[in-house]
């Protein structure tokens, strides 16, 4: 199997009339994160969308081990994982019923006591029989977090993990980034805030407007 | 001639504006002989007296109104496999041409069953059909008008203009169908008086007079909906600032 | 042969949604009560005349029927799209037509068969006979799962779109028709004792028709409306 590797070949985005940015170009090894910067309304989570596959780029590609994804749509699917501004938990359902319909999603079976160990490693001990709906943003990121953590996904692809996690949250979060990176995934993240990122090998990506040069 | 250049919306929109006027010219001269034909020439049904002449313009509208609903649903299935832009151009362009011809055969249908049944509007099969072919296309109008976002309103239009076109002749069947069951073969439109040869060809005139103005008009549309997306490039500012 | 992470999915799909809604139990029965308001209206409108009111009995329920389950069609993407769900739900490896075949199945299932018990109550309420009521009661089962697949379709179409539930019923309704046309003949075949066997089994083709060609449709037309 080919090296996983996040590559991006040429990309231009449009949203609505505007041309975001265009020649885009980086790539993304195993082990390290892509950290995307820039202002509101500049492409950051259109970027992020073109990475998974849902948005389709204006020109360009993007390709995973090699070979683009719009060609292997299962495999990358099976490899990626996605956190977007809105968790995607189902605030009727409680944090177990979510992660097992998560499991449900990947295909894969679903094991409920590593789901409430991992559940509980993020605090979430006593939030167990509650619906999500009375939880507070901060646990919810987290349970949508124990889905991302169970679905053992190589790449992760989130934006704005950080937005709404106290302190504790955001040092825990920063923790399991580096544990991803460590065990070989990749990463590729939007954040407004400062990123602790000691020890962890980061490529930077400003989004501006228009051309954007090749990442240096 | 390679035909992908044609697919540029720049090189198309010379194109159409060379050949608009052909097809206008020919639309034209068609619809003086088809009326000359239908009004003048054609005999006299002795069943249904002078009131039947209404049917060349009927028929024509009819045979129009669908055909136009499956080019539409032609040029979507190009543009959703081809990703082409003209693709989705063309469609939007011939859609409320398409949707004045059903009005039309609806209109004339209604003043042909006035004379001969005594009611403004019987349930017959094709006026039925043509009712419900109106409802599609209003369907597809308000659909492209709803979304903002030019890509998802062509695609999202296209898939339903698609989904439409599969569904046409089940709904014609259907319509013809509880048509024979509730009212028989009596009251019935479709039943045109048989045919002298002289009526088919006012006919068929008027429906080619009736396709090459289709073609003229969807063609100068297209070239409206080409300059407006297109207004960012160099050609089309070029065009914009000389007509004003 | 489907692979078991496909039934894996189908299966969540629908516990999930049919746990939603058994939480959600108010909606639900808005749908159900807004199906016997809408052929309580008819009598009203025209009349009480039993003669009469069998007559349109088995097209006024087939009518509200369709509305019923029209209602309930735009909720069908929209609760998902709002808080994320259905984004992680298309970027599953499992093939979205599978995800559209859940939720229609699931669809059906809560709104489209609670319609077929409370039909007989209302067909009573017509003056329909017994054999008329069992014909209707066969049409309104193969007819309501296609409403559900053809509702896929315009739901996934008008996703998030000002005014949606309404364009959704305006672009739905007329593909619908011959489902309405072959439904309610076949009561009407039974009562003018011509039988409904034709009406039924066209209604049958229409169906499989709907369930090949649907959720294909509504896949696509997701994407496009996810972009």
């Amino acid at each position: 199997m080919t090296q996983p590797t996040l590559s991006v070949h040429d990309l231009a985005c449009v949203r609505g009339d505007r041309l975001l940015f265009k020649g885009m170009n980086f790539q993304v090894e195993a082990g390290e994160l892509l950290l995307v910067q820039g202002g509101n309304g500049q492409g950051k989570t259109s970027l992020l969308r073109l990475l998974t596959g849902l948005s389709t780029p204006e020109a360009g590609e993007v390709c995973w081990r090699g070979d683009s994804i719009r060609r292997q749509q299962e495999t990358y699917h099976r490899e990626m994982m996605y956190l977007g501004h809105a968790n995607g938990i189902k605030d009727d359902l409680n944090p177990v019923e979510n992660l097992r319909f998560a499991a449900g999603l990947q295909g894969c079976a679903f094991d409920e006591n590593q789901a409430i160990a991992t559940l509980r490693n993020q605090g979430l001990s006593r939030c167990l029989d509650l619906p999500c709906r009375v939880l507070s943003f901060g646990q919810r990121r987290r349970v949508a977090l124990s889905a991302l953590l169970l679905a053992g996904a190589l790449l992760w692809i989130l934006d704005e993990p950080l937005t709404g996690l106290d302190i504790h949250a955001v040092a825990l979060m920063e923790g399991l980034i580096r544990t991803h990176l460590a065990a070989g995934g990749l990463a590729v993240a939007t954040t407004h805030q400062a990123f602790n990122l000691e020890g962890m090998p980061v490529r930077r990506l400003l989004v501006g407007n228009v051309a954007i040069p090749e990442l240096a | 001639m390679n035909l992908y250049t044609y697919a540029s919306p720049a090189t198309f929109y010379h194109l159409a504006g060379r050949l608009i006027p052909w097809f206008a010219w020919a639309a034209g001269l068609l619809t003086v002989w088809g009326l000359y034909v239908s009004f003048f020439l054609a005999p006299t049904d002795f069943q249904q007296g002078e009131a039947y002449r209404i049917i060349f313009i009927h028929v024509p509208a009819a045979w129009m109104s669908m055909f136009i609903y499956l080019v539409m649903a032609f040029w979507g299935a190009i543009g959703l496999a081809f990703n082409t832009r003209l693709s989705f151009m063309l469609a939007r362009a011939l859609a409320p041409t398409g949707a004045m011809f059903t009005f039309v055969a609806l209109w004339t249908g209604a003043w042909w069953g006035k004379p001969m049944w005594g009611a403004w509007w019987v349930w017959d099969a094709r006026l039925t059909s043509e009712l419900i072919l109106l409802f599609l296309y209003v369907g597809i109008i308000a659909l492209w008008a709803a979304i903002d976002d030019i890509r998802r309103s062509d695609r999202a239009g296209a898939l339903l203009t698609l989904i439409g076109a599969i569904n046409v002749p089940i709904i014609y069947f259907s319509v013809k169908w509880w048509n024979t069951l509730h009212q028989g073969a009596s009251v019935s439109l479709t039943k045109a008086p048989s045919m002298a040869a002289l009526m088919l060809q006012g006919m068929l005139i008027l429906a080619f007079a009736a396709w090459f103005y289709t073609i003229a008009v969807a063609l100068a549309r297209v070239r409206r909906i080409i300059l407006e997306r297109e207004r960012h490039t160099e050609w089309a500012k070029a065009i914009l600032a000389e007509t004003h | 042969m489907a692979e078991p992470s496909m039934h894996r999915f189908l299966l969540a799909v629908l516990r999930r949604d049919l746990t939603l809604a058994a939480r959600r139990r108010g909606d639900w029965l808005i749908a159900q009560f807004f199906f016997v308001m809408v052929a309580s209206l008819f009598p009203l409108g025209v009349g009480p005349e039993p003669e009469m009111l069998a007559r349109i009995g088995p097209g006024v329920l087939w009518v509200a029927a369709t509305l019923a389950s029209l209602l309930s069609l735009s909720r069908l993407f929209a609760d998902d799209h709002r808080d994320g769900s259905l984004e992680h739900m298309v970027l599953s490896p499992e093939p979205t037509v599978l995800l559209v075949l859940g939720k229609s199945l699931a669809h059906w299932l809560i709104y489209g068969i609670p319609l077929l018990l409370i039909a007989p109550i209302l067909g009573l309420q017509f003056n329909l006979t017994w054999a008329a009521i069992l014909t209707l009661e066969i049409s309104l089962l193969l007819g309501t799962p296609i409403l559900s697949l053809l509702g896929s379709v315009g739901a996934a179409l008008t996703l998030g779109l000002r005014g949606g539930g309404v364009l959704l019923t305006l672009l739905i309704l007329p593909l619908y028709v011959p489902a309405l046309i072959f439904g309610a003949g076949a009561v009407d075949g039974v009562m003018a004792g011509t039988g409904a066997e034709a009406h039924l089994s066209l209604l049958g083709a229409f169906l499989v028709l709907s369930l090949l060609i649907s959720p294909w449709i509504a896949a696509a037309a997701l994407r496009v409306s996810l972009e």
